[in-house]
């Protein structure tokens, strides 16, 4: 969480010192979700985010150097820099995405979900675990959209193992949760598809875990989804371009209060699970890591012009991979004939 | 040897003379073969195709709308529910949206998803999942994920149908780089570029057409083999000619050869190009051909404006400018929604009058030679 927290303040002050460009949303707040969530999967498990993604791929083990070199548009970023912000891919963490339209990863995970089952029943390989599990998060505003409705209608209907996470900061840009939703409580809107909605406090670590444990085994079983709405904040804007006037600022300082770090912090120091020094070692160590992450970001190239034209496509000449997993064109006895017999 | 004799001879019947084997009568009574080569139908092309893919691939899966029990709306998937199970063959509920994303989720994991739309039309619900999330992806991830989907379906008018089901989106797709565009017309096609398609680790978009679906062509025994295939990117010269080159694609170019048959009686020698490929589009053949005949005229369904025609004619303007003696003609479905009317729904579709006329047009030739002889 204090890695989450201290990038996204070194995201902030990189924007404005004029390193980082474009749309940059940042997570700030609402830290315990990715946290309490991801800590909890293993490598094979995938997780499908929104364009608010940085810390859903710090949390599933994307470097933060990859990252920040991503943001700053250089190419030992995790994705050479074509993504960008929005677009964080990490195939060796299987995160697949960085969408920057709303709802546009609910299916996308729904999907990934599929294919775990569909390794397990079709192709019969199964992990030793149990199915490969699926997060998908996304926030209030989804929940309103199309795609949210018809996936939570297909994940039950062929119980997919995959948990939609909804981070409800009750703001979609400056539109109020209240003043968009018929009835704003999301976590019942589980029940109406047949699958388990829950309700919990977003801003505290432990409970999210915990819930987060029980729906992950869920699905890992193959007993189907389940939602869980989780009640956060964001204490920034919406984008680092938004003037964030809407919200009230006591509205702000009672989620200020609620801070998922310094909560966490405080549960340690009481139940003496660490000493306040071991505390501050710990966010020594982040801050030398968020620094490196600049510095190696800073010290890396753009990319090469060359790389403008690369990856359109896996087989760009479009004549097919033959069976020996070389492109075809590329076989000296390759004819441009019509047919391959 | 084959692919040469393949170029000059065409599709007409002398292809399946040429390339068929001597077979003992046994064998051909057995499998029921006409004795001079078989034809089948672009549909059980397309079923065969996908049934011998899914057969030789287990991650190759099909989705869509009564694929399953139905048979498939157009029955092309007819027979696969009962030889795969309902694990592979799936019925989706009434979500475009939600099941092309589905599929391309399945694709990001390395399965091979065939999402079947009941017409193209309906795909406009899932447009962004075709183009954000799977034609962009293996940009946005520099590589690291490729997305092995195909989305197939009966593309443009069929008959009576109505505007809101009869668009042709082969500009749409063939707009966006990280797509790879197909349209078949004969079996041969059907067959060869659907497996090329699901065997392609890219997303394509494979755009049939509901009218050929029950037409028969002749099909050699290459084609049969169940590891045939075609190469995407490259078009096929359906009729050779030296006068005017006519580029079409899916129906089109079944009009297009009855118009060629009808220009060969007034003396103009049209060379008929099955563009196969949309995207990426076959330029070398067309600028050889053009280069070679010296008019151009490009048939499509569609509408006109941004069309498949206008991007073959600059290709043919930026590569082959000298060598063209008449302005380019384009032929393509009228600037309406498609109206219901018969009569109207014909004068809004290209027919055969129409293709030859503008052909005359290109060759300066507004009477027959046999009137002026």
């Amino acid at each position: 969480m204090v890695l989450g927290r201290n990038f996204e303040d070194m995201c902030a002050q990189m924007y404005y010192r004029g390193k980082m460009f474009g749309f940059v949303h940042l997570y700030n707040g609402q830290e315990a979700v990715s946290t309490g969530f991801i800590k909890l999967l293993n490598q094979p498990d995938c997780v499908v985010s929104t364009y608010r993604d940085h810390v859903h791929a710090l949390s599933k083990g994307v470097p933060a150097r990859s990252v920040m070199a991503e943001l700053f548009g250089k190419a030992t970023g995790c994705c050479r820099g074509q993504g960008g912000s929005m677009h964080m891919f990490s195939e060796p963490h299987n995160l697949l995405g960085g969408f920057a339209f709303i709802g546009e990863g609910i299916p996308v995970a729904t999907g990934a979900a599929f294919a775990a089952k569909y390794r397990h029943e079709v192709l019969k390989q199964s992990g030793p675990d149990g199915l490969d599990v699926t997060l998908a998060f996304f926030g209030d505003g989804t929940c309103n959209n199309g795609q949210f409705f018809e996936c939570l209608n297909m994940a039950q209907l062929w119980k997919l193992p995959i948990v939609f996470v909804v981070e409800n900061n009750l703001w979609a840009i400056g539109m109020s949760h209240l003043r968009a939703t018929s009835d704003p409580e999301i976590w019942k809107k589980g029940p109406a598809f047949g699958m388990p909605g829950v309700h919990v406090d977003g801003m505290d670590v432990l409970k999210v875990r915990e819930v987060a444990k029980e729906a992950i085994d869920r699905a890992r079983r193959g007993e189907g989804p389940t939602l869980v709405e989780c009640e956060t904040y964001r204490f920034r804007g919406h984008s680092l371009a938004d003037p964030d006037e809407l919200r009230r600022p006591d509205e702000k300082s009672h989620y200020a209060a609620r801070d998922p770090i310094t909560s966490l912090k405080k549960y340690i120091i009481e139940q003496n699970l660490a000493s306040e020094a071991e505390l501050k070692s710990i966010e020594k160590k982040i801050d030398d890591v968020v620094e490196e992450a600049v510095e190696f970001a800073d010290a890396s190239p753009l990319p090469p012009r060359s790389q403008l034209l690369e990856n359109v496509f896996a087989d760009p000449k479009g004549f097919g991979i033959g069976p020996d997993g070389k492109y075809r064109c590329e076989d000296p006895k390759f004819t441009q004939g019509t047919a391959q017999v | 040897m084959l692919g040469a004799a393949r170029r000059q001879l065409g599709s007409g019947p002398m292809l399946g003379q040429v390339l068929r084997r001597l077979r003992p009568a046994s064998a051909d009574a057995a499998r029921g073969y006409a004795a001079a080569g078989k034809e089948i139908t672009v549909r059980e092309a397309l079923n065969t195709a996908l049934d011998e893919e899914m057969s030789a691939d287990p991650s190759v899966f099909l989705m869509g709308e009564e694929v399953g029990e139905y048979q498939g709306a157009y029955k092309i998937t007819k027979g696969l529910l009962d030889k795969y199970g309902p694990d592979r063959v799936l019925d989706t509920p009434i979500t475009e949206a939600g099941f092309t994303g589905i599929g391309v989720g399945a694709a990001y994991q390395g399965l091979r998803p065939v999402i079947e739309f009941m017409t193209f039309n309906f795909s406009m619900q899932a447009i962004d999942h075709i183009i954000n999330s799977a034609a962009k992806s293996n940009y946005m991830s520099a590589g690291q994920i490729n997305v092995p989907i195909v989305f197939r379906g009966p593309n443009g008018a069929a008959a009576g149908v109505g505007a809101q089901h009869s668009q042709c989106y082969a500009a749409w797709y063939a707009h966006v780089p990280g797509l790879k565009v197909l349209a078949p017309y004969s079996a041969e096609d059907a067959r060869g570029l659907l497996k090329a398609a699901i065997r392609d680790p890219d997303p394509v978009v494979f755009l049939e057409n509901e009218l050929l679906y029950g037409e028969s062509f002749p099909v050699s025994d290459e084609v049969l083999d169940s590891s045939f295939s075609l190469p995407i990117g490259k078009a096929k010269i359906e009729r050779k000619g030296k006068d005017v080159t006519i580029t079409a694609f899916s129906k089109m170019v079944g009009y297009a050869l009855q118009a060629a048959d009808i220009l060969s009686k007034e003396g103009i020698s049209a060379e008929v190009i099955n563009l196969r490929s949309i995207r990426p589009l076959d330029r070398a053949a067309i600028n050889a051909s053009v280069r070679k005949t010296n008019r151009l005229v490009t048939l499509e369904e569609g509408f006109p404006q941004h069309g498949v025609g206008a991007e073959i004619c600059m290709s043919v303007v930026e590569e082959s400018f000298e060598y063209l003696d008449a302005p380019v003609e384009r032929i393509a479905g009228a600037d309406v929604p498609m109206p219901y009317a018969a009569n109207l729904e014909r004068l809004a579709v290209p027919q055969v009058e129409d293709i030859v006329r503008a052909a005359r047009r290109a060759c300066y030739r507004a009477v027959p030679l046999a009137a002026t002889a």
